[in-house]
């Protein structure tokens, strides 16, 4: 993919959409998929597949704890729960239940994580859920993915229905453009190569991979060859692609839209440091809580934009001369 | 399964006597180990005997069974209870209760169900039982199956606001299928549950939730056998029984006294414990 965002008027999806149409789809196929939801239908795009299937979409009111433990429960009991709420809350007022009840217990309960990252903007910190990652990903056997576009969060949803075991999938409501080509394959664990580059790689998942993209074009005009990775898995962590990205590039810049406490950045960092010490820069939320505005705008304001990681790989390797 | 109102008197006086060496049995592991809580597991013990050897439809054998039912120990500290149950039941060996806590044992402090055949979720922090025991009832129903739900929850634990979640959506889907049984021996780690946070009027609160609520003595297993054979008690209804115990129930030095929430025996109180144990059945 060498698509720059330059390329203006670029379609923007809500991968809530494709998450829903693939979940209904699935459902129709398999009868033991469930929907759990609290009292989140509407934000969490659900509706259709409530009036396709009524009686498969629980939903348990405003109780996060006990939507959790339902999920075990279901599981338990042979179907294959999708457990889906606005994720600030989902993931962190059911946190010990999330440890638990699925991750120790080892129950198929796939967590989905709705409007996450920035996305409420406006709404404040209260609706950020900018530290899931850093959480989930510290739990063991949990797998933690955050798809980049419809196709992958498509795919994604069909992974985890077909594949045992806990796993929290993180669905933005930002609008994004499609990074995958049609014949994309998602893999658990692995990361996508999105763009071939030898000076530095920029590694970003979810709402950032489209930016990281276009700060690759960014930088090819400054004589920079990024190579771009989707790393849409963050637990398992695609060791490989990233030993292979410090050996081969010398130098790596990560985006997320989270904290940079233990996030992306993070699960990056402790693969670096323990095989193959590069500079990095770790590119997030820088720690505090985000002020008034809108997603779009704290993207900006945090500088997670394609002009905000240009910069961050210019400052580490220097423009080069063509 | 005691299908009706009638309890068989020798099946009390069989199930009495294994609720006793039971007992035994977790007051010698407790010593061993070094390490339990004896309190709240010799007040569990009458309903975790009358549930596996009565009532349940479980099979050792087959202990991933779809069919079964679902029995869940959300005081998940009363571990040892449930494994010695489990391993007079025939789930695995009684003799490999002696590595209960031991280094690499599968016998944890709490059970784990990837380790221990028999065990539904893993439990330890408190208020996590009956949301999972909601799920699986919920997944019968759904399902069209007749297995049941059961969850044995701690009466201090009902503290937690969990439960109360799961109370409300086991009324509102009409789990009929679920019972919960709390253990009421009426104290927690520290004191009287109404001492620390008060519960009463418990049974009220279950009503109001919905729920159908019987209470019994949690000692009498014939009036156990009864209980359980009426479920449900109301149709579109949970059940909640509240079984009146006693923490340390068998042992007169134990019996309601706090302490003995987690405190091990030594070798003189240990023989006396195993005595009066005795004398119960004899």
């Amino acid at each position: 993919m060498t698509q720059t965002a330059e390329a203006e008027q670029v379609k923007l999806y809500d991968c809530r959409d494709a998450f829903e149409n693939k979940l209904r789809e699935l459902a129709s196929e398999n009868d033991r998929i469930v929907v759990v939801v609290n009292d989140s239908v509407g934000s969490s795009k659900l509706n259709q597949f409530g009036k396709t299937y009524p009686k498969r979409l629980v939903n348990v009111g405003i109780a996060e704890q006990n939507m959790i433990g339902v999920g075990a429960g279901l599981a338990n009991g042979g179907l294959i729960p999708f457990v889906c709420g606005a994720s600030p809350f989902l993931t962190a007022r059911a946190l010990e239940q999330i440890k638990t009840d699925l991750a120790y217990s080892n129950q198929n309960v796939k967590l989905c994580g709705m409007s996450s990252g920035l996305a409420y903007g406006e709404l404040g910190p209260t609706h950020h859920s900018i530290e899931d990652m850093a959480w989930l990903r510290a739990i063991a056997n949990m797998t933690v993915i955050v798809p980049a576009d419809p196709v992958e969060t498509e795919q994604a949803v069909e992974v985890a229905a077909e594949t045992p075991g806990p796993m929290f999938l993180r669905i933005s409501r930002l609008p994004v453009p499609i990074v995958h080509p049609k014949d994309y394959k998602f893999r658990i664990g692995k990361a996508a190569l999105l763009r071939e580059g030898r000076d530095v790689t920029l590694i970003a998942n979810g709402v950032l991979v489209a930016r990281a993209l276009e700060a690759a074009g960014i930088l090819a005009a400054s004589g920079v060859q990024a190579r771009v990775l989707n790393m849409s898995t963050v637990r398992p962590l695609d060791r490989e692609a990233v030993i292979a990205a410090a050996t081969e590039t010398g130098a790596i810049v990560t985006a997320e839209e989270h904290t940079v406490y233990g996030g992306l950045g993070g699960a990056v960092a402790e693969v670096v440091v323990q095989n193959k010490p590069v500079p990095m820069r770790i590119l997030g939320v820088p720690g505090v809580f985000a002020p008034t505005g809108s997603a779009q705008f704290l993207l900006e304001h945090f500088g997670l934009t394609a002009r905000g990681i240009a910069d961050a790989a210019l400052e580490l390797v220097g423009p080069r001369k063509q | 399964m005691t299908d009706t109102t009638q309890v068989d008197a020798q099946q009390v006086e069989r199930l009495r006597k294994l609720a006793s060496s039971i007992r035994r049995r977790d007051l010698q592991t407790v010593y061993g180990a070094g390490m339990g809580h004896v309190g709240g597991e010799m007040s569990a013990t009458d309903i975790l005997v009358t549930l596996y050897f009565a009532v349940l439809h479980v099979d050792p054998d087959r202990p991933d069974d779809p069919n079964r039912d679902r029995f869940i120990l959300s005081k998940g500290h009363s571990a040892l209870a449930l494994y010695t149950t489990l391993a007079h039941r025939g789930f695995f060996p009684v003799e490999e209760l002696a590595t209960f806590v031991q280094p690499l044992s599968r016998l944890n402090g709490h059970p784990d169900r990837k380790k221990v055949p028999g065990v539904e979720t893993n439990t330890g922090p408190l208020g996590h039982g009956l949301p999972v025991a909601v799920g699986a009832a919920l997944a019968s129903k759904l399902q069209g199956a007749s297995w049941r739900a059961f969850a044995l929850t701690g009466d201090g634990e009902l503290q937690e606001g969990s439960n109360w979640e799961a109370a409300m959506s086991a009324a509102h889907y009409k789990l009929d299928n679920l019972t919960v049984i709390v253990d009421r021996n009426r104290l927690q780690q520290g004191d009287w549950t109404e001492e620390t946070m008060q519960l009463e009027p418990l049974a009220d609160k279950w009503r109001a939730f919905g729920w159908s609520v019987i209470e019994v003595d949690g000692h009498d297993i014939g009036q156990l056998l009864q209980t359980f054979s009426r479920v449900p008690f109301e149709v579109d209804k949970p059940n909640c029984i509240i079984a009146h115990t006693h923490k340390g129930q068998g042992v007169s030095f134990m019996q309601d006294k706090a302490a003995w929430h987690h405190k091990v025996p030594n070798a003189e109180e240990l023989a006396v414990a195993l005595k009066e144990l005795e004398e119960v059945v004899s």
